[in-house]
C-alpha cells in the first residue's frame, strides 16, 4: 500500500516502474498468505517479472520522465475517488466476513472440487484440475485473448518499426530510436 | 458466526444499523481486508483518473487491477484452511474456485497491459509526447 502511494507521488518514471514491480512482489506474498499459492506464483512471475520488462521497455522507447502537470487540478479526481470508495466501504457492510467457512461462497461448487476431482481427474492441486478440466474452456478463452493481444502488439509496434525506417528522411522523430 | 443482515429483507440498513449500534471487533476485522482493498483501488483509480502521463496511467490500471484480484482471493480464504493441495493430512481448504478465475485474469490483464504499453509506444512515434495534455493540444492545432 505504501508503495502504491508513492507511484500517485513520484515523477521519476523510472521508479514509478520499479516500485511496481516491488508492489506486484509484495502482493505475491499476500496471496501466499491467503493460501493461493498458484495465483502467488503467476503475479510474482507475470505481475512483477514480466509486466516491469514491459513498462521499462516502453520506458525505454520513448521517455522516463513525467512532465510536471502545470493545469492539472487534483481536487475533481480526489472527489471522484472519496466518493467513490465511501460508496464501495458502505457496500461492505454487507459482504459476509473474511475466512468464515458458512459464507455463500463456499456452499455452491467449490465442495464438489474439493472432494471429487481427486477421483475424477487424479491431481492433487485442485487449482489445476479446475483451470485445465472442469474450467478448461475458460483457459481456451485466455489462450485466445493473450494470441489477440500478441497479434495487436506485432501490428501496432512491427508496423511502425518499418515505417520508421521507410521515412528517415523526416527529422522530427529521431530521437527514440 | 453471526453475520447479521445477510437474510433480512431490507439487508443495507439493517446490516448498517446492526455495525454502527454493536460495532464489535469480530466486525471490524472480518471487514478490513475488504477496507484495504478498497484503498488499492482507490489510489489505483486516482492515478488514472488525475496524471496525465500514459505509461503512469498503466501502472495505475494494474493496481486497480491488484486490488480486485485481493478481493477475490480473500473472498476465498477460510481462516484454518490450507492450500487447495489434496495432501490426504489437511481436512479444510480454501476455495480453489477464485484461485483458478484470478490465474486467468493475471495472464489476461498482463495481455492487455502490453497491448496498451504498445499504443503507447506508438502514440509516442505519432506525437512525440505521451502526455495527455500536449496530445490533446497537438490534435486540436491540426484541426484548425
Amino acid at each position: 500500500m505504501v508503495t502504491a502511494l508513492a507511484v500517485i507521488r513520484l515523477r521519476d518514471l523510472f521508479a514509478v516502474v520499479m516500485l511496481f514491480g516491488i508492489y506486484s512482489l509484495l502482493s505475491a506474498s499476500l496471496f501466499v498468505v491467503l493460501d493461493a499459492v498458484d495465483v502467488a506464483f503467476t503475479e510474482a512471475s507475470v505481475g512483477a517479472g514480466v509486466a516491469t520488462v514491459f513498462m521499462l521497455g516502453t520506458l525505454a522507447l520513448t521517455t522516463s520522465r513525467e512532465k510536471t502537470p502545470a493545469a492539472h487540478k487534483p481536487l475533481l479526481p480526489l472527489l471522484a475517488v472519496l466518493v467513490t470508495g465511501a460508496a464501495l466501504i458502505y457496500g461492505t457492510f454487507d459482504i459476509p466476513h473474511y475466512g468464515d467457512p458458512g459464507n455463500p461462497i463456499h456452499q455452491h461448487v467449490a465442495p464438489r472440487y474439493l472432494e471429487d476431482s481427486a477421483e475424477e481427474i487424479g491431481i492433487p492441486n485442485v487449482v489445476s484440475s479446475v483451470l485445465a478440466s472442469y474450467r478448461g474452456y475458460d483457459t481456451l478463452g485466455e489462450v485466445t485473448v493473450v494470441f489477440t493481444a500478441a497479434i495487436g502488439v506485432l501490428l501496432l509496434i512491427g508496423d511502425a518499426r518499418r515505417r520508421r525506417s521507410e521515412d528517415r528522411s523526416r527529422p522530427d522523430h529521431e530521437e527514440d530510436a | 458466526m453471526p453475520r447479521d443482515g445477510c437474510n433480512a429483507p431490507a439487508p443495507q440498513s439493517a446490516a448498517l444499523r446492526g455495525w454502527l449500534g454493536t460495532t464489535n471487533k469480530m466486525q471490524i476485522l472480518g471487514l478490513y481486508n475488504y477496507w484495504i482493498f478498497i484503498v488499492l483501488m482507490m489510489c489505483g483509480f486516482y492515478v488514472v483518473i488525475s496524471r496525465g502521463n500514459l505509461v503512469k496511467k498503466l501502472v495505475g490500471l494494474n493496481i486497480f487491477q491488484t486490488s480486485v484480484f485481493i478481493l477475490y482471493i480473500s473472498m476465498g480464504k477460510i481462516i484454518g484452511g490450507t492450500a487447495p493441495i489434496l495432501t490426504g493430512t489437511a481436512t479444510v481448504y480454501s476455495n480453489p474456485l477464485p484461485h483458478v478465475l484470478i490465474l486467468t485474469a493475471i495472464v489476461v490483464g498482463i495481455a492487455t497491459t502490453a497491448l496498451g504499453l504498445a499504443l503507447v509506444v506508438r502514440i509516442h512515434e505519432a506525437y512525440g509526447t505521451i502526455e495527455e495534455d500536449e496530445i490533446h493540444a497537438q490534435s486540436e492545432d491540426e484541426a484548425l
